[in-house]
């Protein structure tokens, strides 16, 4: 563990997106405790309507008044929510059923991995709309629509690692040794396949969290007034072009998030397969 | 070559016919009546029941499937509850508008990316590959509805250089379609003030939808190319006093894109399915906005026709991508 820690400490932009994920984490917690505004989540001030950056509203005013550095600061919490529950279910539909397509051989395994394909074939974004909508847009849709549309990731990664695995060597020994199949895959190729799946499922935080913000966007996601960051930029539409803070600063916060998770995957995938290195 | 080729398109029919079933079952798997959404809100109960019996929504859900299949095959897409015309038809007249701009989102990306890319690789470790590698990073991070709006806000409502929304401007008299083009027909027809409104209008929408896929042409040529760089024959070619920048942009980079062409195949299918949203930001009259349209009036057959479209596109595009790797090493045609 301690000279995988070390290689990844010298990789500069793996650094740069831990930290940042670190700091949206640390966001997303004490988000109420951080923002000098904490009750503009709901609030509103008519008085201090669409005002521009100054030093007591860092990030300006919106249409109520509200301060929008507070609403970007409580806003993390939603989207590192919805990011986690989604790579989370997906994972858990995925991986479970990645480890009997590929411990097991035949019919089970042929159909559970054709579905798999054909999922990965179908516009993500599109399925993932389709079904929002036809669910009944609320947060809780979007975040399964997204789910329903992920988990074929981590399916195929499981699938690939198990099937290498369980040719392996030690496999062989471990069954003329007498262990129980459950044992096996358990205990021996889920531990072995799980660093991929980190992998995967850091690079799928931070793409959830786009996705998201498209949902979000299109009123699919979180409802007013919620401080989503999607939600912010299409409400702030109809106040351009005077109102330039409004529409971007919550976009400079989904693109540092995303940031963050797509430089750690990226450090993290070089760790576990160094073959695709993106530089040396 | 052609065997190879005919064999792939004989096995996207299964995999489109998956993909139709799937996207059946989990559309009709949502709790919402199509009937009582297709008929509006001023719909009497008699209203519903004609429609859910003309389009045989009392029927198993099997059965409703088989039926949808044998319209398909049939090149019907069924009824818009929407524009209450046949899907066939709005798609049809809608695609051109998305195949342009997507192609000229895809043009801006390779073009401009596979060059940077190539620099970045030569400057290996030094600052213009600093520069890409921020850009690339940023690039894939950015959301793409958020970079329509600045963009708008920037060079339409700021500066005034270019223009909002749409396709060509509302006074300016649309020229005879002939290819759907609008960039192409109005040069057709001779109307050099069109193809100058039309090239205005196709300018935001098309480097908004461009930015993610420059940023993965850049990452993945750099990397070919950096790795190529290091062969032996680069070394044996340069000693024999071959011109380097001719040795480079010739044989490194052909040595070098198997992955970039990859990657353009997968951003083809990804950029139909992105344009949704920077489609409905700059009122573009393709798929896109028709799709946002369709999805937010919960019209199941469009969403069903779009997904198959988009999912076909993609198939056509990965047996392109094939076969453009076996022109570019005959290695991998060989091994089927």
């Amino acid at each position: 563990m301690r000279p995988i820690l070390a290689k990844l400490s010298r990789d500069v932009p793996a650094m740069l997106g831990l930290a940042i994920v670190v700091v949206v984490l640390l966001v997303a917690i004490f988000g109420p405790l951080l923002a000098p505004f904490p009750e503009d989540a709901a609030a509103s001030h008519l008085t201090r309507r669409l005002r521009p950056p100054s030093a007591d509203y860092l990030f300006g005013t919106d249409n109520l008044g509200r301060d929008i550095f507070s609403r970007v600061i409580l806003g993390a919490r939603g989207a590192l929510a919805i990011a986690l529950t989604v790579v989370l279910v997906a994972m858990l539909i995925g991986v479970p059923l990645g480890l009997l397509a590929g411990f097991r051989r035949g019919w089970l395994s042929e159909t559970i991995m054709r579905v798999t394909d054909v999922v990965l074939a179908i516009p993500q974004l599109v399925l993932a709309l389709a079904l929002a909508q036809l669910m009944s847009p609320s947060l809780e849709t979007a975040m399964l629509a997204l789910s329903l549309t992920y988990w074929p990731f981590f399916t195929r990664i499981v699938y690939a690692e198990t099937r290498r695995l369980s040719a392996s060597l030690f496999v062989d020994a471990l069954r003329g040794v007498g262990a129980s199949t459950g044992r096996i895959v358990f205990l021996h190729i889920l531990p072995n396949a799980l660093s991929p799946v980190i992998v995967r499922a850091t690079i799928g935080l931070g793409f959830t969290i786009l996705v998201a913000a498209v949902l979000g966007f299109l009123g699919m996601g979180a409802t007013p007034p919620a401080p989503d960051w999607g939600l912010t930029i299409a409400e702030s539409r109809t106040y351009l072009p005077k109102a330039w803070w409004y529409a971007t600063f919550p976009g400079l916060a989904i693109l540092f998030t995303v940031m963050g998770f797509n430089l750690l995957g990226d450090g993290l995938r070089d760790l576990v397969d160094p073959r695709i290195r993106r530089s040396r | 070559m052609l065997r190879f080729v005919l064999r792939r398109c004989a096995l996207v029919v299964p995999s489109l016919l998956g993909l139709l079933v799937v996207t059946f079952l989990l559309i009709h798997a949502v709790p919402s009546d199509p009937a009582v959404a297709m008929a509006g809100d001023a719909a009497t109960p008699e209203q519903i029941e004609r429609l859910r019996k003309q389009y045989g929504l009392d029927r198993p859900i099997w059965e409703q499937f088989a039926v949808y299949i044998e319209n398909v095959a049939r090149l019907d897409f069924g009824e818009s509850a929407f524009s209450r015309r046949p899907v066939a038809l709005d798609i049809a007249q809608r695609l051109p508008a998305t195949l342009e701009l997507t192609f000229c989102a895809l043009a801006l990306s390779v073009l401009l990316g596979v060059p940077l890319g190539v620099v970045a690789a030569l400057n290996h470790n030094a600052w213009p590959d600093y520069l890409l590698r921020i850009f690339s990073v940023l690039g894939i991070a950015l959301a793409a509805f958020w970079v329509a709006i600045m963009l708008q806000l920037l060079f339409s409502m700021q500066l005034g250089w270019l223009p909002l929304r749409g396709d060509l401007a509302s006074t300016m008299a649309r020229p005879d379609p002939v290819t759907g083009f609008l960039v192409i027909d109005s040069l057709i027809a001779g109307r050099w003030d069109a193809f100058v409104d039309a090239v205005r209008h196709l300018a935001l929408p098309a480097v908004t939808l461009s930015l993610g896929g420059l940023a993965t042409i850049v990452r993945f040529t750099r990397a070919g190319v950096v790795d190529t760089l290091q062969q032996d024959f680069v070394f044996y070619e340069r000693a024999m006093g071959y011109r380097w920048l001719r040795l480079v942009w010739i044989f490194v980079l052909r040595n070098s894109v198997t992955a970039t062409v990859t990657q353009i195949g997968l951003l083809f299918g990804g950029l139909i399915a992105g344009g949704v949203v920077v489609e409905s930001i700059f009122d573009w009259p393709g798929i896109g906005s028709y799709t946002v349209q369709a999805i937010l009036t919960g019209d199941r057959q469009v969403m069903l026709a779009v997904t198959l479209l988009v999912g076909t596109v993609y198939a056509a595009v990965n047996i392109l991508v094939d076969v453009l790797h076996g022109l570019l090493d005959p290695r991998l045609m060989e091994r089927g």
